[in-house]
């Protein structure tokens, strides 16, 4: 049995062949996940190359992503993690990907499900598309992890914030679940926001008009370590992202990076 | 009973801070992680200047029985300690970074001379 599931092909997208790809994973203090984060996504697809961000982590994680094949590239101290994804970003940027996929080095993304994530950004239809724990497909048997009770009360206001501000439904303004093409990396490469980003970075997006879709996902508990947002601080967080919303809609835009032809 | 002017010049003031807080954020001159103690010291002191009866009874509470308006400075004082304090903490993070900084440029620069 164990025989017949390897010989079975894999089945990667053919519109990904030749398609210079590359799963970007943010990673603080995540030794004990970081290895099957990265084997599932060599599951998924072996061609993805992947960077793990260690954003100062004070345990192995950088040495054992390295050990399994991954470039690691490790920040001198804790960046949080807008500071850590962007690192990714710019690395993806600079080394010439033109497609992206953000997950979080704790397990709780599943990469079996990058496919449905990748599918609006490679067919023209989104810059970059977002997985939603809470978009609603009418299946019975899903069934996904969707956070606890008092954090789904912030994520709910901070999405009805949000949608309000871009015309638009957002449901997870939070996830950072994640593909993007070259447009999209390099906007967040050139201005990506501080602290925990996902929710700025939907105004940003939308500001420079780029295209982001919403996609029905299932998350995970996470693996393993301490989640980043304490009781207190997701009340400072509420605060100050519900502030940089508003303030977001007057900024200028920065210029996003873009290849020089 | 506070004297009108004062509560009008007290309100102007905190607005204008307000503003120009809000214009530094706009601006990405102020992160918002350091600019929200000073609108919370901005929206206390407007909401103190104007409520002119409520900074009464606080004058009431506290002792202040001759001029209600200190209590509005000793506010802003102590909203002024606490940015104070609050920036020591952030410049010392800062200078912790910064020796890791220095440190690990000094050793890549050592490590490239090497290879030359």
């Amino acid at each position: 049995m164990a025989e017949l599931v390897e010989t079975v092909p894999r089945t990667v997208d053919p519109r990904l062949a030749g398609v210079k790809r590359i799963a970007i994973v943010p990673a603080f203090n995540e030794q004990e996940t970081i290895v099957r984060v990265i084997d599932e996504i060599r599951g998924f697809d072996p061609e993805l190359e992947i960077v793990v961000v260690d954003d100062g982590s004070r345990d192995r994680t950088a040495v054992v992503a390295e050990q399994h094949g991954a470039h690691v590239v490790r920040l001198p101290f804790n960046l949080g993690i807008g500071g850590a994804v962007q690192t990714g970003f710019r690395y993806a940027f600079d080394e010439g990907f033109r497609l992206a996929v953000r997950l979080d080095g704790d397990g709780q993304h599943d990469a079996s499900q990058l496919g449905r994530l990748l599918e609006p950004v490679l067919a023209g239809e989104a810059d970059i598309a977002v997985g939603s724990r809470f978009l609603d497909v009418g299946a019975t048997d899903w069934s996904g992890y969707r956070s606890s009770r008092p954090r789904r009360l912030g994520i709910t206001i901070l999405a009805y914030t949000v949608s309000l501000l871009v015309g638009r439904r957002v449901t997870d303004p939070t996830s950072g679940f994640q593909a993007l093409n070259r447009h999209a990396i390099g906007l967040f490469a050139a201005d990506y926001p501080h602290d925990i980003p996902e929710v700025e970075a939907v105004l940003l997006l939308h500001k420079h008009r780029l295209r982001m879709v919403e996609v029905p996902v299932l998350m995970r508990e996470r693996g393993g370590g301490r989640s980043s947002i304490g009781a207190v601080f997701a009340v400072y967080y509420m605060v100050k992202v519900l502030l940089a919303l508003f303030v977001g809609l007057f900024r200028k835009n920065v210029t996003p990076l873009e290849d020089t032809k | 009973m506070t004297p009108l002017v004062v509560s009008i010049v007290a309100a102007v003031a905190s607005v204008v801070l307000l503003v120009v807080v809000l214009e530094l954020i706009r601006s990405r001159r102020l992160r918002e992680r350091y600019a929200l103690l000073w609108l919370a010291t901005g929206v206390v002191l407007l909401v103190l200047s104007a409520w002119r009866s409520g900074l009464n009874t606080i004058a009431g509470w506290v002792g202040v029985t001759g001029y209600p308006p200190a209590v509005l400075f000793a506010v802003a004082t102590l909203f002024i300690l606490l940015v104070l304090l609050d920036y020591s903490t952030v410049i010392s993070k800062l200078s912790d970074q910064n020796t890791v900084l220095a440190q690990r440029l000094a050793l890549l620069e050592q490590q490239l001379r090497e290879r030359r």
